[in-house]
């Protein structure tokens, strides 16, 4: 043991003297910025999903804020991420579909972004077609009825811009900007906006009580005789509302967008998308991966009596012949009042993740 | 029970230690391991044929499966003398994820010997805690705690009928509700018979045969108890002696 101790001594000593002896290299570091893991999150779930080759740090999140809300990102330099990702939406935008920079319309309701490091899977988008946050970051940028730019072209105005090279060898210890590291930045960005303050997830640390009305809607979303929400939305110990999978739930008999199907190319994918998330359904209307629904009374009628049967139906669809489950006027409305209670006002006024 | 186990660990060690003093050439310590596999009848069914694959079930409808998610735990192999060996951690299925099918306990060393398997269906009234498993949670594995709460045991969902007119059917099984507010605990203790003769490390082979869930003793008729039947006590005790004969032990290798 002494006999380690004076090798150790020795070793320390050595490192020191080669340390004065030799010039300074640059032995910057970005500072490591690990996720804020809410109580609840980690109480309930498992851990979230870091790429190993994208670590969270403050530089590399304060400069994907900065593209993020940058113009530079598309054709004519108008349009942002955030045009149809705002904070006040929690990061979606209040149209049924998004209009690009040419004016064409997608046939896509623009995500809501929260909590995106909690989806295990890691297939992005309504179709499941990103296979991670980083390359899905990729994908608007070039979309012609997107942003339609040119990655070249980004990369070349972020390269000439006054600020953007030294920003990135803060985040990355280069200066030469790639399309890469631009959406390596945006992705340490997305997966700091977490969404964890509602008044149910009060009400799940014991910080509040529910109203009567929230707490038999939250009843009926539990019930397999009326809602039965929870198989695919998540309950109060998966405190992400979502599974995170793909799911034909009945809107048609025939599909116009295939979905999860026109990914995978197995027609028994066709018409299935992703389970969004509950959260902050008060600031993401309107809904459905076409986003046609204006309002939740409009969902909600649709699951108790609207369903449309297909080959690929999830059979937790269920009294298909009646259109659906058929719950009573009473039970939708507390059923709303239950679905509002995951809203996080908080999350839209967060100083964080404002431009 | 833990207490048990270290004894039982602390023997096991003593024993190799001395097993290796003597230089025999008897293996004392065997890990073993566990491989599922699942069939319909005598089809085998995993992730490239689970929602391809027609089925008729043993009272005449015809079926497509969608998804087959289940629970098990408390893995036991009790050796001649009644010696009990257990196995940490629980197995979480899913059909559709072939790196779930098989269970290696992280404490899985036991001596040589003849032992037969023996495990829970789902979890037990101790270990069935709401809310306690946060990898469960993340797959929304949760039973309702109007229902009893703690977890699902099964999830096995599909259309029936699908030769005439479709519908879906919700297999679920977990706590059964007696009345609002009253539950009986719903899990099975599952124990085969078959001999496990282990001098080495080892791997044990396991069958689920999913057609059982309608065949034996009860057989099912979907027309009449399709879905919803999570809140069903009838159907829930009738789930919980159909899945005794779920399975069976193909064989072991080693």
């Amino acid at each position: 043991m002494t006999k380690g101790s004076i090798y150790l001594l020795l070793i320390i000593t050595f490192l020191a003297c080669s340390k004065n002896d030799t010039p300074e290299t640059e032995t910057y570091e970005p500072t490591p910025l690990p996720l804020s893991i809410p109580q609840l999150f980690s109480d309930k779930i498992i851990p979230p999903v870091i790429p190993n080759n994208n670590p969270q740090t403050v530089e590399g999140v304060a400069l994907g804020k900065k593209l993020f809300f940058d113009t530079k990102l598309s054709g004519d330099q108008t349009m942002a991420c955030a045009s149809c990702h705002s904070p006040q939406h929690a990061f979606t935008a209040n149209t049924p579909t998004s209009v690009g920079i040419d004016g064409v319309s997608g046939n896509r309701n623009s995500m809501p972004l929260f909590n995106l490091a909690w989806n295990y899977g890691e297939r992005f988008t309504w179709d499941g077609k990103e296979l991670s946050l980083e390359r899905q970051a990729m994908e608007p940028v070039q979309n012609p009825i997107e942003m339609h730019s040119d990655w070249q072209d980004v990369v070349d105005r972020l390269q000439s811009d006054a600020e953007y090279p030294e920003l990135f060898r803060l985040a990355f210890k280069t200066s030469t900007i790639t399309k890469e590291l631009t959406t390596k930045a945006i992705a340490q960005f997305e997966r700091t906006l977490i969404s964890a303050n509602s008044k149910f997830d009060k009400f799940s640390l014991g910080e509040t009580s529910l109203t009567p009305q929230e707490q038999n809607g939250l009843n009926v979303f539990m019930d397999e005789e009326r809602g039965d929400c929870f198989h695919c939305h998540g309950n109060p110990n998966n405190p992400l509302w979502t599974d995170n999978i793909f799911h034909n739930n009945g809107l048609d008999t025939t599909f116009s967008d295939l979905g999860l199907g026109g990914v995978t190319g197995d027609p028994n994918d066709n018409g299935k998308f992703k389970t969004p998330s509950l959260r902050n359904l008060a600031y993401t209307a309107p809904y459905m991966h076409d986003g046609r629904f204006s309002s939740l009374d409009e969902v909600i009628a649709f699951y108790s009596a609207g369903l449309q049967p297909s080959p690929t139906i999830d059979p937790l669809m269920k009294n298909l012949d009646n259109g659906g489950v058929q719950i009573s006027d009473a039970d939708k409305a507390d059923l709303k009042t239950f679905l509002l209670s995951l809203s996080d006002p908080t999350f839209l006024t967060n100083p964080n993740f404002q431009e | 029970m833990k207490r048990i186990f270290a004894l039982l660990l602390c023997a096991t060690v003593a024993f190799t230690s001395c097993g290796e003093d003597n230089d025999d050439n008897i293996k004392a310590n065997a890990n073993v391991n566990f491989k599922f596999s699942h069939t319909w009848d005598n089809t085998t069914i995993n992730s490239n044929n689970l929602t391809t694959e027609t089925v008729t079930n043993a009272n005449g409808e015809v079926i497509n499966m969608t998804r087959i998610r289940y629970l098990i735990s408390k893995l036991q192999l009790v050796n001649s003398a009644g010696i009990i060996y257990s196995f940490d951690g629980y197995k979480f299925t899913d059909l559709e994820d072939i790196n779930t099918y098989d269970f290696t306990p992280e404490n899985n060393a036991i001596p040589a010997g003849t032992y037969t398997l023996k495990f829970v269906w789902g979890f037990n009234e101790e270990d069935n805690i709401d809310g306690n498993y946060t990898d469960l949670n993340s797959a929304s594995w949760n039973w309702p705690s109007m229902l009893g709460g703690g977890y699902h045991f099964l999830q096995f969902d599909g259309m029936y009928n699908v030769d005439t007119t479709p519908s879906p059917f919700n297999f679920h099984n977990g706590t059964a509700r007696v009345s609002m507010g009253v539950f009986e605990q719903n899990f099975a203790t599952i124990e085969l018979e078959t001999p496990l003769i282990i001098n080495n490390n080892a791997t044990i082979n396991i069958s689920m045969d999913i057609s059982e869930l309608f065949k034996n003793p009860n057989t099912w008729d979907l027309n009449v108890l399709d879905t919803p039947l999570m809140p069903n006590y009838d159907a829930q005790k009738l789930m919980q002696q159909n899945v005794m004969s779920l399975f069976s032990i193909e064989g072991i290798t080693q």
